[in-house]
């Protein structure tokens, strides 16, 4: 409204002048870089950026290659225990199946073992959310207003210890590597600890505090699937039982794709095994409980060798290598362009 | 106190507050009674006091527009930011995260960014609340004086507590309060001069007078006696009209009207002391009630946009659909019971059914993917042009010295409309023309003088501000002669005394602005006051005066004096006084002038006391009363007017006769009083004497007449002082003042001679209308022939007036007999008193008044060019803006004014359109279009432009060359029938052929009009642009307004949607922010289209993956965050800042604007491309990720993390793809949106493991940062993402750059080479105009800068600069192509087009470069030179189009052939007249093109088969 500026005319004089401040940033003249985007600017960046590419990308496809690596399908190997498995009433029929395979070549270096899953969706949103890391963390809630439901509690109002379908469906093979040396039977010594993240394991997951442990979950019961109580997941070693065993705390990651692996054990690197798994023959006992020809899944047990770069895919090093050629192709073929004249 | 209504029973009088209340209110009161009562408040009973303060609240003065209270923000403002449909859609989806069968995520998370966009938008609103609130406040606190009942005197109130009703006493400068109805002033007569600069911005001053019947009381005004009640309209927001009545207690009423009032916001000017009585307050005063808030326009960019949200949402749904239907097959894949662990039951522990999965999964998915509409979109938008409007006011060249005044954007979301304007519609007057008028020549009883001295005065102001302040009125002083000698320099002496105190500060224009201010008078520069006289009209004048006074000492009649002397006098005679101008003296109230001259005149004789019983003061006003008798007198004189101008009885007419015989009788000593005259031109005082006129042509014909010693001394309301030379101070008496309209178009005054005694009508008008009044003069006697005679040669100089594009006036004098006049007078006072339609009765009455004129003689007024109007103009029309002048001006004026600043130009053919009615105007039409056709259909090529012309296309603006050669001038009668439904497409029709269109006689509907026409039509984005309150409703109706904050006042800047300060101003404002603006927000809406489709589209792909479960790799904060946080500073940053093409470039190429004009940043497809490209990245974006972590151990946000942090980069370095100008703020900006996110990440992890369900992605960040992968991963991603755009950006910028681009890279060129070639560019385009002079004069000189200039680029060896050489100039040559008159190559044209010719070719082996530009440089030297000398021969040249054919023959040449083939056939055909000066060089030309065609012709022509054809026409464009 006007009556704001309402100056009389004698003070209009002594009003200072509107005319705006000179200043670079006003008058929208700051110093600027003005790339321009032309072949003749721009073709040193395709070639430095070929050169990048495919440096990186020939040394990932060559570390990777260095990965040896043995993935053997034992849910159909063991299609028996499969087809049990297929029926639930027969969940506490033992099953067991091993496996033979021979390794060619030695596998130095540290040797991970994985199980991996196909056609598990531990991506499905609703399967993703169903779990209370505040239970995971000991702290004892109500279960209830988790996002567990409906694997909170039994109908008996019993809290399940750990709730939620993630844990519900932890994986609950068992699987021990045995190696043939020379017609005797060696059991390939596994490390069932370490292969968590450090941060999962003694920040995300922590037993309830208590004198011991079976009395810290008293009062709560397994989940329906589970074939024991969480605090009997590993009876050997107290630092490995309950919600902070480690094979537990991987399951609780949710991986990202429907077809994956989990690390289940490493190779302890000790007397025969120092280096690593020598070539020869060994055999997968596995005890079959995890069903998955239900959603036509498979199970897979992986042996790998890791380097810096990760596993045996080599696919990083391919994009790199195939981007860098495309770079140094364009470049190459605009340059050819522009001295023979095609191109300006 | 204030009686509301309701027939004084004190109706509700509610306190305004805020609009709605008020609003209902003054519905309420309308049911109630339409008029409004007020009373004194001073008058109350002691009953009644009680009600009083229970009322006291409710009536005041207090100023409230603030929206909300601290109560009502809340609910307020959110209702208000729901009306935004798209804050509902976040809300609904926020809300529905509630529900957990849907729930995506954590449910309050959800709410976070609606209730972030809300709380920022109620921020800003509170924010801006809060400034009206203080500005309320100190409006609120002013004070003023208020009569107090109890203390029975004036004391000192706040506005806020003024009450309708209320005595409020001002004084001299204060700003008025309320409405208030003036009832007493100190000026003798009752006047009080406002002025209402704060309301229309008008500096002069207006007259008020105090309400009629307290102008006769004798005692000073006393508010406790005040009785009356006064019956008015109920408020409203007139400002030009005001009506009711005050009823006196003896029931007695009066008329009030506009001149009784004085409004709220206007300062009181002149006058000591005034008061008066409340009527309106608050929010009901005028003021306010015409107070309507900025506007808001939805721009057509936004319009576009929306249309594209709308496709947003479909592509939403149908990504949602496809989820929902997914999910359902993958659920039904399972069958009924083989449910796998990993589907979830619900919370009952029941499966869903797959139809029920897939409904709740489609609310899911809409959770999901909502971002996909951009929620910052419409908050972003509204930031930018905050900061867009804000740099925008900062322009410094924006800013105009002269007035202290700056741009105004008034309408805050329309920036980008500058950019995309397609017409510009212009009012000429004060638009394009300064709006100052200066006497320029003038022609008296048939006799012209052409004041050629004052012509070459006025040359001297034109020149640049340079000049010393003083230089401009002493140069002006050069060719005076002795008479005005004195009076001139005392005027220099008084301006060098006014400026000296500014002087120190330097600058002119600074010290002319203050002196503009110090004066507060309007239209009073330097170079309309000082006129110089033209020496014959001059003696003349004189000798008329030494006549009249040996006349009048010789007491001999009037009559003898010669026809024409008696025409020169009563010419100047009623340019003095045929006006509304106000005499002051500066900073001292009128009074004082007054009593000064009445001073200075004692009275002589007992005759003039006598004579100041009668209504006709005979004599001059020296002879007025001495001091002691001055109360009577006034009270006399008082009785006098009463007689005359009151709305008066049969009476007081009888009485008038009476009296009007006896001045009769008393005319015969009527020159007896002239002792007490003062001489011509003495005295400081007359120096400071200043006109205030409501239209600087009164203004300009005062100062003229006081040029010729005629000079305006005083103006009182029934009394006109002049002072003349010999004759010293004449009063005339003013009868009548019948006021300027613009229906009449003429203004008069209705005088008593004091020499003769007669009643004269003086009239000014446009010519066209005085012409038909004048009396008819027979042809029979000699005086009646010699009377024609003067009139048509009058009418001849009027017609050379207006070629010289000077304003002409008429000035017509009528003598009345008093019979005559008494019968006239009756019907005029009755049409005075009249209530219900005075204006149409008085409009009758002067009808009846002004006819059987006397001609006297016709000024012609000179309204001067704004400065750079004619180059805005140039460039503007360069730019492809098509500018209409719609004028009020009559044809021949508007016709040279617009010859005068290019708008037409000499070699074009103008069609001129007037009818006589609907009938002609539709043939003329017809004709013209035909002939427009058959003139197009010449050749083929040519009809492709018409054609394309209409579509505005881009290679075809309509101001390139073929439509250069029409110009389309229609009066306003014409106007009207072609804008009649039948006949606007044909009128359309043409006018779009037409390179420039003026509409003169139009009227402001007509404007608007003309504006919806081509707006509704041609679909066409609109500018107007005017000053004046005759352009307002043009202003309104067009997209973009703008008004020039000039001289006429402020209602075309209140209506306007940008306030300018000066005409040239358009061209930055439009070129330059209007283009960058565009293209700006145009960049930013489409990369917030990619950016989201880019981030949703990673999400739908991870659907396929998860069961289209609607799970998300992506962690539920950062897929909040990521728009609203990490993306968002640098977009915002470029939308603010980015600079495509630098300010120089964009002035120095207009054409560069085209490109918003045709949409070419923001086209349809550019919104698929985007998704596309989108989709494309978002595919790399997810699959190298996926691949690269296929079968591993990988979690879900260890791998949705990485996937973040590559569409985070990839987005970024897209807009770093598309940002052309990196200042530090864009660095600083795209590093801390990259920072901010791993900082947030880093935080977020590693913050609390719990305390974010259902995700929990706790540490993730960290142990990514120590995995290479991570970072392999993330650099690859970007670069195979971006590989395509950049290359494609690449490539464009090299193979097939857009005109934008090209600016850009000219731009990057050193800047002395930039210089020189835009230079060299320029003068081609002028040498066309004049070769020969041009290449005779400066060839060598610029032969050899094209050298150096050529050295400087061989060694750069630029490559980018010779693509933009051929498709820069392709368009033009395209363009050019098809003129009708192409001659054929020429190195002219080959030169304009910069084009590596062939006479410097056999030298240059370069085949790129922008070397080019240089080369033909030089040669265009040559062969300009050469063309000099070789005159032009028709058979050279038919010889040469054998090689013409040949050239056709190669394919290569094919395009090029064509246009030659068409060309020489028409070249033959074609009349010579086109091809004067140009031949020569064609001819030139052949000889070059022969000699090289043998050897490397082909090879060098490669490049450019296009460029080798000429067009004669001088419009040539360089880009």
């Amino acid at each position: 409204m006007k009556n704001k500026k309402s100056f009389a005319p004698q003070e209009a004089e002594a009003r200072p002048s509107r005319c705006p401040d000179n200043s670079a940033f006003k008058q929208q003249r700051l110093p600027a870089w003005k790339p321009q985007l032309t072949i003749a600017t721009v073709l040193s960046t395709f070639f430095l950026t070929g050169a990048f590419c495919l440096s990186v990308g020939i040394c990932l496809i060559l570390s990777a290659n260095s990965v040896r690596e043995i993935q053997i399908n034992y849910s159909d190997k063991c299609s028996d225990c499969s087809k049990l498995r297929e029926n639930s009433y027969n969940w506490n029929i033992e099953c067991l199946c091993s496996v033979d395979f021979k390794l060619k070549e030695d596998m130095l270096g540290d040797v991970f073992m994985y199980y991996g899953l196909q056609n598990f969706y531990q991506n499905h949103r609703r399967y993703v959310i169903s779990r209370s890391d505040a239970q995971l963390l000991g702290r004892d809630v109500n279960v209830q207003r988790s996002y567990c439901a409906p694997f909170t509690t039994y109908n008996n109002g019993t809290p399940m210890a750990p709730c939620g379908a993630i844990a519900n469906s932890m994986f609950n093979d068992t699987i021990d590597l045995f190696y043939n040396f020379n017609s005797s039977v060696i059991q390939v010594p596994l490390l069932k600890t370490g292969n968590s993240w450090w941060t999962d394991k003694n920040v995300k997951f922590r037993n309830p505090q208590s004198h011991n442990l079976s009395s810290a979950f008293a009062g709560t019961a397994r989940p329906p699937y589970w074939q024991k109580p969480v605090y009997l997941l590993d009876e050997e070693d107290e630092r490995n039982n309950g919600y902070i065993n480690d094979d537990f705390i991987i399951w609780m990651r949710v991986s990202a794709f429907a077809t994956f692996r989990n690390l289940y054990r490493r190779i302890s690197r000790k007397r025969h095994f120092a280096d690593g798994l020598p070539a020869g023959n060994y055999t997968f006992h596995i005890s079959y409980n995890f069903p998955v020809t239900k959603f036509k899944g498979k199970k897979y047990v992986i042996l790998s060798t890791m380097v810096w770069s990760g596993g045996s895919n080599p696919f990083l090093g391919i994009a790199y290598v195939v981007c860098g050629a495309a770079a140094t192709l364009t470049g190459a073929e605009t340059e050819v362009r522009v001295l023979t004249g095609v191109l300006p | 106190m204030s009686q509301g209504a309701a027939g004084g029973e004190g109706a509700p009088q509610v306190r305004p507050e805020g609009k709605e209340r008020q609003r209902k209110r003054r519905r309420r009161r309308r049911k109630e009674s339409k008029t409004r009562l007020v009373r004194s408040n001073l008058l109350l009973l002691p009953e009644a006091e009680a009600e009083k303060s229970k009322r006291t609240s409710l009536a005041s003065n207090r100023l409230k527009t603030t929206k909300y209270t601290a109560l009502s923000f809340l609910p307020k403002n959110l209702f208000e930011q729901f009306h935004r449909l798209a804050n509902v859609y976040f809300v609904f989806i926020a809300l529905l995260n509630f529900a957990p069968a849907v729930n995506a995520f954590q449910p309050e998370l959800a709410l976070a960014p609606v209730l972030f966009i809300l709380a920022v938008t109620a921020i800003k609103d509170l924010w801006e609340d809060y400034s009206r609130y203080l500005s309320d406040k100190e409006i609120n606190h002013m004070e003023c004086l208020v009569y107090s009942r109890n203390e029975k005197k004036y004391i000192s109130r706040y506005w806020k507590e003024v009450q309708v009703g209320d005595f409020v006493q001002l004084r001299c400068n204060e700003i008025i309060p309320a409405d208030i109805l003036l009832l007493s002033s100190s000026d003798p007569d009752g006047l009080c001069h406002i002025e209402t600069a704060n309301l229309d911005g008008e500096t002069n001053l207006k007259q008020r007078q105090v309400v009629r019947r307290f102008l006769e009381l004798d005692s000073e005004f006393d508010p406790l006696k005040f009785t009356s009640v006064i019956e008015c309209e109920n408020p409203n927001n007139d400002l030009s009209r005001f009506r009711g009545y005050i009823i006196h207690k003896n029931g007695k009423k009066d008329g009030l009207f506009k001149e009784n009032l004085l409004l709220r916001g206007c300062t009181i000017r002149n006058t000591e002391e005034v008061a008066g009585i409340v009527i309106y307050a608050g929010h009901e005063t005028k003021a306010l009630l015409n107070n309507n808030g900025p506007r808001y326009k939805r721009s057509k960019l936004e319009r576009q946009m929306n249309a594209d949200v709308l496709w947003c949402i479909l592509i939403l749904l149908i990504m949602c659909l496809f989820s929902a239907i997914g999910h359902g097959l993958w659920v039904w894949q399972y069958g009924e019971k083989k449910k796998p662990v990993f589907d979830v039951p619900g919370p009952d522990g029941k499966y869903l059914s797959p139809v029920l999965a897939s409904v709740y999964l489609f609310l899911t998915a809409i959770i999901v993917f909502q971002v996909m509409i951009p929620i910052s979109l419409y908050v972003s938008i509204e930031i930018v042009k905050i900061c867009q409007v804000y740099f925008i006011h900062q322009d410094k060249d924006l800013y105009d010295e002269e007035t202290d005044s700056q741009l105004q954007c008034r309408a805050l979301n329309i920036t980008e409309d500058l950019g995309q304007v397609q017409f510009i519609f212009s009012d000429k007057t004060g638009t394009l023309t300064e709006n100052k008028m200066v006497f320029r020549r003038c022609t008296v009883s048939g006799i012209e003088y052409s004041h050629d001295d004052n012509a070459k005065r006025l040359a001297m102001y034109q020149e640049p501000d340079s000049e010393e302040e003083e230089a401009a009125p002493k140069g002006g002083n050069l060719s005076q002669r002795d008479s005005i000698c004195s009076h001139q320099s005392i005027k220099v002496v008084h301006r060098s005394q006014s400026t000296k105190t500014h002087r120190r500060t330097g600058s002119r224009a600074e010290a002319k602005r203050a002196s503009i201010l110090s004066k507060h008078t309007a239209f009073s520069s330097p170079m309309e006051k000082d006129i110089t006289p033209d020496p014959r009209l001059l003696e003349k004048v004189n000798e008329c005066a030494k006549h009249l006074e040996i006349m009048r000492s010789h007491e001999q009649p009037l009559s003898h004096l010669s026809p024409e002397l008696c025409d020169i006098f009563d010419f100047f005679i009623a340019l003095t006084i045929c006006n509304t101008v106000v005499v002051t003296a500066p900073n001292q109230p009128r009074q004082k002038v007054r009593d000064r001259f009445e001073l200075k005149s004692p009275v002589k004789t007992i005759e003039d006391f006598i004579r100041r019983f009668t209504p006709s003061r005979l004599t001059s006003g020296s002879n007025s009363s001495s001091s002691s008798s001055l109360a009577t007198n006034k009270s006399m004189h008082r009785c006098g007017l009463s007689v005359l101008s009151s709305t008066s009885t049969e009476s007081t007419l009888l009485k008038l006769e009476e009296k009007l015989a006896y001045s009769a009788q008393m005319n015969n000593n009527g020159y007896s009083s002239q002792q007490g005259r003062t001489p011509v031109g003495s005295g400081p005082e007359e120096g400071e004497l200043r006109y205030e006129a409501e239209s600087p042509d009164e203004a300009a014909l005062v100062y003229a007449a006081r040029a010729y010693n005629c000079s305006l001394v005083g103006r009182l309301s029934d009394q006109v002082s002049v002072e003349l030379p010999h004759l010293g101070i004449l009063n005339f008496e003013v009868l009548h003042t019948l006021g300027f309209d613009s229906i009449r178009k003429r203004m008069s005054v209705v005088v008593r001679h004091p020499l003769t005694d007669e009643i004269n009508v003086y009239t000014k008008g446009a010519d066209s209308v005085i012409m038909d009044l004048l009396l008819p003069c027979s042809s029979g006697d000699p005086r009646g022939k010699h009377q024609k005679k003067i009139q048509t040669k009058t009418q001849n100089y009027l017609n050379l007036y207006a070629v010289d594009g000077l304003r002409t006036l008429c000035i017509a004098k009528r003598v009345l007999s008093k019979e005559e006049y008494a019968c006239w007078l009756k019907s005029h006072l009755e049409a005075e008193s009249s209530m219900e339609n005075r204006e149409e009765l008085l409009f009758q009455s002067a009808l009846q008044i002004e006819k059987n004129l006397h001609l006297l003689g016709a000024t012609g007024i000179e309204d001067h060019l704004q400065d750079g109007v004619p180059e805005t103009i140039a460039n503007l029309r360069k730019a492809g803006l098509q500018i209409w002048v719609l004028t009020g001006d009559k044809q021949e004026t508007a016709v040279n004014i617009a010859y005068a600043c290019k708008l037409l130009d000499h070699d074009e053919e103008i069609i001129t359109l007037n009818a006589e009615s609907p009938e002609t105007c539709a043939v003329l039409l017809e004709q013209c279009l035909q002939c427009v056709e058959s003139k197009f259909s010449n050749n083929t090529i040519d009809e492709a432009t018409g054609n394309m012309t209409i579509g505005f296309t881009p290679l075809y603006p309509p101001s390139s060359s073929v439509l250069s050669s029409l110009g389309l001038v229609i009066d306003g009668r014409t106007l009207a029938y072609a804008l009649e439904p039948t006949l606007e497409d044909k009128f359309l029709a043409l006018a779009k052929r037409c390179r420039s269109v003026l509409c003169c006689r139009s009227t402001p509907l007509q404007k608007s009009m003309v504006v919806k026409l081509v707006r509704d039509k041609l679909k066409a984005m609109t500018l107007a642009i005017g000053d004046g309150a005759n352009d307002v409703s043009m202003i309104q109706v067009a997209d973009v307004g703008v008004g020039i904050s000039g001289q006429e006042g402020m209602q075309a800047v209140m209506a306007s949607d940008f306030a300018i300060p000066r005409f040239r101003h358009l061209e930055k404002l439009l070129l330059v922010h209007g283009h960058w603006c565009y293209s700006r927000l145009a960049n930013m809406v489409l990369y917030f289209f990619y950016k989201n489709a880019m981030f949703v589209a990673l999400l739908f792909w991870y659907q396929f993956y998860c069961g289209f479960s609607g799970s998300s790799m992506v962690d539920q904060w950062y897929l909040i965050f990521f728009n609203l946080f990490f993306s968002s500073l640098p977009q915002l940053i470029t939308g603010v800042l980015d600079k495509d093409v630098p300010a120089e470039m964009l002035i120095a190429v207009p054409q560069l604007y085209k490109s918003g004009q045709n949409m070419e940043e923001y086209q349809p497809h550019m919104f698929w491309m985007n998704m596309i490209d989108a989709m494309y990245q978002s595919l790399v974006c997810f699959f190298i990720p996926y691949f690269t972590y296929y079968d591993s151990e990988v979690d879900i946000f260890s791998w949705g993390t990485p996937i973040t942090t590559i569409a985070l980069f990839t987005i970024i370095l897209h807009l770093a793809i598309e940002t052309k100008t990196w200042t530090f703020l864009h660095w600083s900006s795209c590093i801390f949106s990259i920072l901010l996110f791993f900082f947030v990440a880093l935080v977020y992890n590693a913050s609390c493991p719990v305390c974010h369900p259902p995700s929990n992605p706790y540490w993730t960040m960290e142990r990514l940062m120590g995995d290479p992968m991570f970072y392999f991963t993330c650099i690859i991603s970007p670069v195979v993402a971006l590989l395509p755009r950049f290359l494609y950006r690449t490539l464009q910028g090299t193979l097939f750059p857009t005109q934008l681009q090209l600016g850009r890279q000219l731009s990057k060129l050193p800047p002395e080479i930039r210089t020189q070639l835009l230079t060299k560019l320029n003068v081609k385009k002028e040498s066309i105009h004049q070769m020969q002079p041009f290449a005779n004069s400066f060839s060598p000189n610029l032969v050899s800068n094209s050298s150096d200039c050529c050295k400087v680029y061989n060694q750069n060896t630029l490559l980018p600069t010779s693509p933009k050489d051929e498709s820069l100039f392709h368009e033009h040559t395209k363009a050019e192509h098809t003129t009708d008159r192409i001659v054929a190559a020429s190195p002219q044209g080959a030169l304009l087009y910069g084009e590596n010719r062939l006479p410097s070719e056999a030298s240059s082996q370069e085949t790129s470069v922008g070397f080019h530009e240089v080369t033909h440089g030089t040669s265009e030297m040559d062969s300009l030179s050469v063309g000099a000398t070789f005159p032009w021969s028709p058979a050279v040249d038919q010889t040469d189009f054998s090689l013409l054919k040949w050239i056709t023959s190669t394919p290569l040449f094919s395009r090029f052939g064509t246009v030659l083939q068409v060309s020489s056939s028409s070249l033959q055909n074609e009349t010579q007249d086109s091809m004067c000066v140009l031949g020569s060089s064609l001819h030139e030309d052949f000889k070059g093109l022969k000699e090289q065609s043998s050897n490397n012709f082909q090879d060098k022509m490669k490049g450019t088969p296009y460029d080798n054809c000429k067009s004669d026409n001088s419009e040539t464009t360089f880009l």
